[in-house]
């Protein structure tokens, strides 16, 4: 086998096999036509048909956060390739492993300002993990290998395979998967034991412990939210939890605080600020997290975990820094508190939660009911309570105020269930995520929560849901507005609304119908419950349009600039003073 | 408007030294600028840099860079090269133990007379070796630290210096160890 002589573009597709993909996400266009005429020749690999690449990149975000699996694009060179940057982008800053494989003008046009010729391994090159040329079809099968290996090893992340026409058409042999070595890439998986007894050490003296967890748990897996639960339940400690790392504890838990950060609770930011010891697992101390650095948390002693060196020490110096990945050490951890009989001081972690209480008891997420118009918090509480006795429902988002509502009401109990740009913030990824999720898991309940803004900016992807008979629910929450823009600028601009205002917009119902799929729409808070039952129990695509108060503002909220300690709340807003000169220079 | 770091203190505002950085490479197309574009994405600074195969049979090349900035910011240039994928190993000479630094220079000094004899005195002092003369010129090789090079640059100034070419500083740590990731 390994001496029959193949093409370039037979050994791509034999390589995917191998890999084990499943389905491909992309568009065809002349430079990778010769993969399309082996992937028309096959029956094992799926191809879905975006109609934007940047969809294809979200949906095969969506696909590999929702499996665990490695995502795979296809895409044409030149426009093909730059249309999928974003998505590039956004998997990389949330660490998503994905193949993206871009056809590239022949070997001897390159450089030549070819007809859609881009340097794509240039343009890619910060915004992928790694990215390849392969410039003779001898090195095709080994590249291809170590793309899904380099993606999925260590701290995940996008890889870009750059495939010149040539390469594609030129015979070689293939060379299946092997498990050597890689010779220069090799994170550390198990954490140093020291460290970790080290850890232990503190943490069992602690009086005021707090563990705040990230998607670097979900990526390590299914086992890695597990032990996570355990450990947590071991000790006894508050667990709060990053917008990424939603559904690594089970929300509804009591020991969960809520999400932290900009717009998290209070009870877990005010924990986070007073804490005397910090167990940071698999999360990176984001500026969104973070807030005022010199005022984060001011006195605790801090334990990080990450698999990424990198994380270490980049914007909050930590104390015990624990490389590895999260399982692996969170394993060692349960095992080393065991043995090591580690009493914690219960009539200080007793009086610790008596503070949280009273922080919980403040109920920061409530909101002023309103009998006349649908508050954007009762659609997101509504649809939990009406779909949360169902056994498989994945939510994704757009970006902006429905996002962070989403987060904030919506309570997850299991990995992988929530997907949401974060890192980049990518208005546009929900809907293209969405069909993702829904082609991995094809009779789940898969709901896109959507701004009116944000769903247009990738909403030729309905034709693709459509195309496949993907029953992909779309709910929009209207407020005719892009409501974290305007809410900014409420709060920061004196009102001057600036092109926020969204106008123009589409009949939503009529949208949803022309693509063959169902619309519906909700505008009095009696009609909700209707409405949304009817979406979740239709066996099809639909957009339900939720018609929301327009100038509802998402809280609370840790100002730009401002400490965990000095959030604001809904209620008692001074729009005029919110944030003073400092913090409106910040994003 | 505040120009500091978004974020409170602005990290830089502490300490900045200057370290030499060894970093071993797989020589492939465009691994150069995934370590210049770090530099440059992230803000980092770069005094100088020297790139050249050193392995030929395991195609390994070795990077010596020479960057500036705070403790924190030092160890985070180092962690982003480490988890680049063809880099093999990463070597803050300047903590790591001694080291010996050399740089070298040509250097063209144009002039005719006193001032002709007084930079062939000079580079005599300095151990810099005439490569090529005319009768109004010369190009002087030098080797040495970056500050014996400074010293010497200054000083041909008044003479004639006419244009100047340094290779950047390379560097290797003393004492019988090899860098890692070399087998």
């Amino acid at each position: 086998m390994a001496n029959v002589e193949m093409t370039g573009s037979e050994i791509v597709i034999k390589a995917l096999q191998d890999q084990g993909v499943e389905v491909v996400f992309g568009y065809p266009g002349g430079a990778v036509l010769p993969i399309y005429d082996e992937i028309f020749k096959q029956n094992k690999l799926r191809h879905v048909l975006v109609r934007q690449e940047g969809g294809a990149v979200h949906a095969a975000e969506g696909y590999a956060r929702s499996t665990g699996k490695v995502g795979c694009v296809l895409v044409t060179s030149g426009p093909g390739a730059t249309n999928a940057v974003t998505g590039l982008l956004d998997a990389m800053l949330d660490s998503v492993p994905l193949v993206c494989l871009c056809g590239q003008v022949p070997t001897h046009l390159i450089g030549n300002d070819a007809f859609q010729e881009a340097d794509t391994t240039g343009i890619t090159r910060p915004c992928t993990k790694h990215n390849y040329l392969v410039k003779s079809v001898e090195d095709l099968p080994r590249i291809m290998h170590e793309a899904f290996y380099v993606a999925s090893a260590g701290r995940p992340g996008p890889v870009v395979i750059d495939l010149p026409k040539d390469v594609l058409m030129d015979l070689g042999k293939y060379m299946p998967p092997t498990k050597v070595k890689h010779k220069s890439y090799n994170p550390t998986i198990k954490g140093d034991t020291a460290a970790i007894k080290e850890a232990v050490a503190l943490m069992a003296k602690a009086k005021k412990p707090i563990i705040y967890a990230g998607g670097g748990v979900v990526n390590s897996g299914s086992g890695a939210s597990q032990l996570l639960k355990q450990f947590t339940q071991l000790t006894g400690f508050p667990i709060t939890l990053t917008l990424m790392g939603l559904g690594a504890y089970p929300g509804s838990d009591k020991q969960f605080l809520g999400m932290l950060g900009m717009h998290g609770t209070y009870e877990a930011n005010m924990a986070m600020h007073d804490c005397d010891v910090m167990v940071c697992i698999g999360a990176r101390f984001d500026d969104r997290i973070t807030g005022r650095l010199d005022a984060f948390s001011p006195n605790s002693k801090k334990i990080h975990i990450d698999i990424d060196p990198s994380s270490i020490n980049k914007s909050v110096a930590v104390d015990i820094p624990i490389i590895g990945d999260v399982a692996h050490v969170m394993e060692d951890m349960i095992k080393i508190w065991r043995t090591s009989q580690s009493k914690i001081n219960q009539k200080a972690l007793k009086s610790w939660w008596k503070q949280i209480e009273d922080w919980r008891a403040k109920d920061c997420l409530a909101y002023l009911k309103d009998d006349k118009i649908i508050k954007p918090q009762l659609v997101i509480q509504r649809l939990y309570e009406l779909t949360k006795d169902r056994k498989d429902v994945f939510i994704t988002t757009e970006v902006g105020q429905h996002q962070m509502w989403a987060a904030q009401h919506f309570k997850f109990e299991k990995p992988k269930h929530w997907m949401t740009s974060g890192g980049l913030g990518t208005m546009g990824y929900g809907l293209p995520a969405a069909l993702g999720v829904q082609m991995a898991h094809p009779d789940a309940l898969v709901i896109d929560i959507a701004g009116e803004a944000s769903i247009l900016m990738n909403i030729q992807e309905m034709a693709t849901i459509s195309q496949y008979k993907l029953p992909v629910k779309v709910l929009i929450l209207n407020n005719q507005y892009m409501g974290m823009v305007r809410q900014w600028q409420e709060l920061l601009h004196g009102s001057r609304y600036s092109e926020s205002y969204m106008e123009a917009l589409p009949d939503f119902v009529k949208l949803a119908e022309s693509f063959g799929g169902v619309g519906l729409r909700a505008t009095k808070p009696e009609e909700l419950d209707d409405v949304l039952m009817q979406m979740i129990e239709t066996d099809n695509s639909v957009i339900c349009e939720v018609a929301v108060a327009p100038e509802e503002n998402c809280f609370p909220m840790i100002p730009s600039g401002a400490a965990h300690n000095e959030m604001i709340f809904g209620a008692e807003v001074d729009t005029e003073n919110a944030i003073g000169e400092d913090g409106m220079v910040l994003v | 408007m505040a120009t500091t770091s978004i974020y409170g203190e602005n990290p830089l505002s502490e300490d900045v030294h200057t370290h030499t950085i060894s970093v071993l490479v797989d020589n492939e197309p465009g691994v150069l600028a995934r370590v210049i574009g770090l530099f440059s994405g992230r803000g980092y600074n770069i005094e100088s840099l020297t790139v050249a195969e050193t392995r030929h049979r395991q195609g390994l090349s070795r990077i010596t860079i020479v960057t500036s900035g705070t403790a924190m910011i030092i160890e985070q240039i180092k962690a982003q090269l480490g988890r680049l994928v063809p880099i093999h190993s990463v070597s803050d000479l300047t903590i790591e133990g001694p080291c010996v630094e050399r740089e070298l220079a040509l250097v063209k000094v144009d002039g005719v007379g006193d001032k002709r004899v007084e930079a062939l005195r000079i580079a005599d002092i300095f151990r810099a070796r005439p490569v090529d003369a005319t009768t109004e010129s010369f190009v002087f090789e030098i080797v040495g630290d970056t500050e014996k090079l400074d010293a010497f640059v200054e000083l041909m100034k008044p003479l004639g210096l006419v244009d100047l070419s340094r290779t950047g500083v390379v560097a290797i740590a003393r004492g019988p160890e090899g860098m890692s990731g070399q087998d």
